[in-house]
């Protein structure tokens, strides 16, 4: 009995943990490569779970759709509907300044919180939309979460390995190119604005994806779920933690600090039980002072980027660009 | 129309409190260069420092919105102190990111240490002042006029002490005023002092006129960096004229928009600003 409770805990655990993964992957596309603060995650994170369980529900009278569809069409939902938003929001914001781009997708993100609670005709309002149907529940008698599990794992790995592969495209190599200096990018003639959107479009889609994970994980969702907290501020710990720009880094750093948010949970229910709805509170505060304390003493993350290295060697000196000591010997 | 009228009262007087949040705002990204992602998460200090002094030591109004402000002020200190400045050297974003955990870990403590429940300064009914058919309470006109008070005193700060002109000159060209021997230090030691004081100034006004709870200053937020963008980010008085069209833009929504949207009302200004207008109405920094 013991045992069936921890394994049922552990296949809950990785579960969650890869649906970060996912999150994770996605904001490395954005912040890791390109360098584009989205802090709007749980927005896109809400958009592919509403979009997978308003196509894949039964039809329903409480909320728009119930189109009764199969994952597969959910999955693609939740793509197309991420990746139109995130076009627009990009079309607006990134050619500003960073700073710009934060608070536009946060407003994005509360905006759309804003209407997932009020809309009620369209999105269920606070009651959320209930049953949304598990995909290949059948495939093991009795072990629809380990089948579940599975997906989410293979989510993972197909999601990882076209980010690695991506990481060694020359895309991508502009995109960090855009990161470290962006003017150094358009002086080459790249179309910078049209790099930054691209990255901003994949790296939404991905959290798109997580989206459509989670909403046929928890098979119900309501707009508690996608509060900044849980679907902004882990994912952003998370990456950074782990590593920015390093894919491994995000998987890793999603489960240790999903492995670290849940002993907290652990620790804070030792407290007396007056402090409950104080324990909630203390989480997030350690979670918060954890990011400051990586920020501080290990920006890097606990695996940091490592680039890849330039194709046929470091080159003739002379066609390595020129560094202030070069400029100083010539002098 | 007389309700359109009392609307834009009410407008104003959100407005104010928004103008004191984007001013801080303004002055930090202005002077230090970072986007203040806490800012919103102080003013809710500011306001639980307030309810302290009231609810426990027994202030009348004024006198608990000066002890709020040197609670801030500290606070913001002590901030700076413990995180802010170990990343001095790091880039704008890395700052932003750092001032998104504090905002997270001000809000938790703010719950930890007051709980998550309304509370309110004043209990009972005060009656309204009558003008020309117009409501306003006694609590809003001293909002009014503390904002305007305050605004003038940063005025004269900014523009007659010595400390003030070199925060002008900080904001204009930080290494061309390291060279000219200005004690960047203490520049930024004043900066958060000021920043700090009118973020609990806004926060003891917004929970002398609703009701106090954790989240009360992170859901101006929005509204707040929407005025700062709006006037011009960096530009303190487009920073007030941005507040109080945000302030009155979203009270006037209410008649047409369900009030459940009135936060948002002040970002989709923000965004039309962003594509008409990417740098403000006064020009501001860029």
């Amino acid at each position: 009995m013991h045992l069936t409770g921890l394994v049922s805990y552990l296949i809950f655990f990785f579960s969650m943990a890869g649906i970060y993964a996912v999150l994770a992957l996605g904001l490395n596309v954005q912040w890791g490569y390109t360098g584009e603060t989205n802090i709007g995650v749980a927005g896109f994170f809400a958009i592919g779970a509403y979009a997978t369980a308003m196509l894949t529900t039964p039809h329903s009278t409480e909320y728009f759709g119930g189109f009764n569809m199969p994952f597969i069409v959910g999955v693609l939902g939740a793509i197309v509907a991420c990746a139109v938003i995130a076009l627009v929001i990009g079309l607006i914001t990134l050619k500003l300044r960073g700073d710009y781009l934060a608070i536009a997708t946060i407003g994005i993100a509360e905006t759309l919180r804003l209407y997932l609670t009020n809309a009620t005709s369209v999105t269920g309002g606070v009651r959320g939309i209930a049953g949304i149907p598990q995909p290949l529940s059948k495939l093991i008698p009795g072990g629809a979460s380990l089948t579940f599990l599975l997906l989410v794992v293979v989510t993972v790995a197909i999601v990882y390995l076209a980010s690695q592969r991506l990481y060694r495209s020359p895309w991508v190599r502009v995109l960090r190119a855009i990161r470290s200096n962006e003017d150094a990018v358009l002086a080459s003639g790249k179309n910078v604005l049209r790099f930054r959107i691209e990255s901003f479009v994949v790296g939404s889609v991905v959290m798109g994806i997580a989206g459509a994970l989670y909403a046929t994980f928890t098979r119900f969702i309501s707009p508690e779920a996608f509060d900044p907290i849980y679907g902004t501020f882990l994912v952003w710990v998370m990456l950074i933690a782990g590593g920015s720009g390093n894919n491994f880094g995000a998987v890793g750093g999603a489960v240790i600090i999903w492995a670290v948010w849940s002993a907290t949970d652990y620790v804070t229910s030792l407290l007396p039980t007056a402090w409950d709805t104080r324990a909630a509170a203390m989480r997030i505060f350690l979670i918060g002072l954890l990011l400051e304390v990586i920020l501080i003493l290990r920006p890097q993350g606990i695996f940091p980027e490592r680039p890849p290295k330039p194709i046929g060697g470091e080159g003739p000196p002379s066609l390595r660009t020129a560094t202030p000591e070069d400029t100083a010997e010539e002098n | 129309m007389l309700y359109v009228v009392q609307l834009v009262v009410y407008g104003i007087v959100l407005g104010s409190i928004i103008s004191l949040g984007a001013i801080g705002v303004s002055l930090v990204y202005g002077i230090l260069g970072f986007s203040h992602f806490a800012h919103g998460d102080m003013m809710t200090f500011g306001a639980y420092f307030g309810f302290f002094a009231i609810a426990t030591l027994g202030f009348p109004l004024p006198l608990a919105l000066l002890f709020a402000v040197a609670a801030t002020a500290i606070l913001a200190l002590v901030i700076d102190r413990l995180i802010y400045r170990k990343l001095r050297k790091a880039t704008p974003i890395i700052m932003l990111i750092s001032t998104i955990g504090v905002s997270f870990m001000l809000q938790s403590a703010a719950q930890i240490i007051w709980g998550s429940d309304n509370q309110v300064y004043q209990q009972g009914i005060v009656l309204p002042y009558k003008f020309l058919g117009l409501r306003l309470q006694p609590v809003e006109l001293f909002i009014i006029i503390g904002s305007i008070v305050l605004v003038v005193l940063l005025h004269l700060f900014l523009h007659s002490t010595k400390i003030g002109k070199a925060m002008r000159a900080m904001a204009d060209n930080v290494s061309l005023s390291q060279i000219t021997g200005i004690n960047t230090e203490l520049v930024v030691i004043w900066t958060w002092i000021i920043a700090g004081t009118l973020a609990a100034a806004a926060g003891v006004f917004l929970a002398a006129d609703t009701q106090l709870n954790p989240r009360i200053g992170f859901n101006l937020l929005l509204p707040i960096f929407a005025a700062a963008i709006l006037g011009g980010i960096g530009d303190l008085y487009g920073a007030i004229i941005g507040g109080i069209i945000i302030g009155i833009v979203q009270e006037v929504s209410t008649i047409v928009i369900d009030p459940g949207y009135k936060p948002a009302v002040g970002f989709v200004i923000m965004v039309v600003m962003l594509i008409v207008r990417p740098y403000g109405i006064m020009g501001g920094k860029r």
